[in-house]
């Protein structure tokens, strides 16, 4: 357990220092922000009891905000995301439960099983995030577009990170 | 009983996220009315530090332009120094030079964050109140605009970007001396708007649009960029004209922040007309 607590510290802050000075000075294009930070939310165990994703999520959140100074943004969305992770993992539930001591990732669950459980949720947090960003419907378009093209570039950054986990515990 | 345990329990989640979303949004808010999160911004002492550090490091990569861009900035100092003027006559000669009064200080900085790709771009720069800076003062560089300051902490202050869409800066076509009012949106971080010229107005690709210097921010003069294209729709007074910024802003390094000494008085003195109405 503390192990767990310390190794999830550990990645929490590594994530946040990655997004905040790596990735939020890329740029592929105009339209495409990826955000690698919501990969803490996906990898978090399934015991992890709904309301400590939450609070996990709200903090996640204040933090990315803090290297953006959008206060509030990304918070919002990643709580809304946190909130959207309990009810998917109910309803993408494989027969007979999960099992214990799985955890949410390619290894476990399969391939297809993580496309579907990371796709919807990332793409749940980008289109509340750049809905949130751009505070109107004007541009609905516009911003349906940068969501779209945004969650494409996280999940191939999430697919890559998943590489890695893949071949550290296959080898251990 | 367990049921009532297991509904209480699961609406507890949904107060809980309805409670954060809540808080989430008032900080969205607030943070959008005048950036009142003075404690977590990047221009705070933690994560502007972490920036600087990071910044030290980016600088190597850009030494050599910068120091192409510092000679040519020396050149020209240079030649206002007093030994490239010889004195006309061999006597003394009593010169009242107290026609020019000070207007503007100018205060050297280096960006040390800096975002392109988002609707409301912000940079951090690495002065603050203890050299002086304050809330509302203009930012340039050697080659044009870059924002208005916002935010100030005791080392650092954050700029907010004419790359930023609430920030209308007011721009003046050098050649013909109209006033139009300069704005950005989201898409490309080298094209910008100028809106209000009216039909009547001859204009040319690559005309020079400067600083106003009616909003007391930035002198007046300072190259904001050139005509890229102009077109006049149909049945409009009012051109649509796209500029192309002078400054490249994905490659900030120093930067100039602009005090005026007058803005107090010529505020003052607005004000007046304003409370005789």
């Amino acid at each position: 357990m503390v192990i767990n607590i310390i190794k999830y510290g550990a990645i929490f802050i590594l994530l946040v220092l990655f997004q905040g000075l790596i990735l939020n000075n890329i740029e592929f294009g105009d339209y495409v922000v990826p955000l690698l930070y919501v990969v803490f939310i996906l990898a978090l165990p399934f015991e992890t009891p709904n309301w400590l994703v939450l609070i996990i999520g709200f903090v996640l959140g204040i933090f990315i905000d803090s290297f953006t100074d959008t206060l509030g943004m990304h918070t919002s969305a990643t709580v809304f995301m946190a909130f959207g992770r309990s009810y998917l993992l109910k309803l993408i539930e494989p027969r007979g439960g999960y099992e214990f001591n799985s955890k949410p990732n390619v290894q476990f669950m399969g391939l297809t099983w993580y496309l579907l459980y990371a796709s919807i949720l990332v793409f749940l947090h980008h289109i509340f995030l750049f809905y949130i960003e751009a505070f109107k419907f004007t541009q609905f378009f516009f911003t349906f577009g940068r969501a779209i093209a945004s969650t494409f570039f996280t999940m191939i950054l999430v697919l890559i990170v998943q590489l890695f986990n893949y071949k550290s515990t296959t080898k251990s | 009983m367990r049921n009532l345990i297991r509904f209480l329990s699961k609406n507890s989640f949904i107060f809980l996220f309805v409670f954060l979303l809540f808080v989430s949004f008032v900080l969205l808010v607030q943070n959008n009315n005048y950036q009142n999160s003075k404690v977590f911004n990047s221009s705070n002492f933690l994560i502007g530090n972490l920036y600087s550090t990071i910044n030290n490091v980016n600088d190597y990569f850009n030494l050599k332009e910068d120091n192409a861009k510092l000679a040519e900035q020396n050149a020209k100092l240079q030649a206002t120094q007093i030994g490239t003027f010889t004195k006309i006559y061999g006597t003394t000669v009593e010169i009242n030079d107290t026609v020019y009064a000070q207007k503007y200080v100018y205060t050297s900085a280096k960006a040390i964050n800096n975002s392109t790709n988002r609707r409301e771009n912000y940079i951090t720069i690495d002065k603050g109140s203890i050299n002086g800076i304050k809330s509302g003062m203009g930012v340039v560089s050697p080659k044009g605009i870059i924002g208005t300051v916002k935010n100030v902490s005791e080392n650092f202050c954050s700029v907010m970007s004419v790359l930023h869409e609430k920030n209308a800066v007011s721009a003046k076509i050098k050649k013909s001396g109209y006033i139009g009012s300069l704005v950005w949106e989201l898409g490309n971080y080298r094209i910008a708007q100028l809106r209000d010229i009216p039909n009547h107005v001859k204009l040319n690709k690559g005309d020079t649009i400067i600083t106003s210097g009616y909003s007391l921010v930035y002198p007046e003069g300072v190259i904001i960029g050139t005509v890229k294209d102009f077109d006049l729709p149909e049945g409009n007074n009012f051109y649509n004209i796209d500029i192309e910024f002078s400054v490249d802003y994905k490659s900030l390094s120093h930067v100039f922040i602009v005090k005026s000494w007058m803005k107090e008085e010529q505020k003052k003195l607005e004000a007046l007309n304003d409370m005789e109405e």
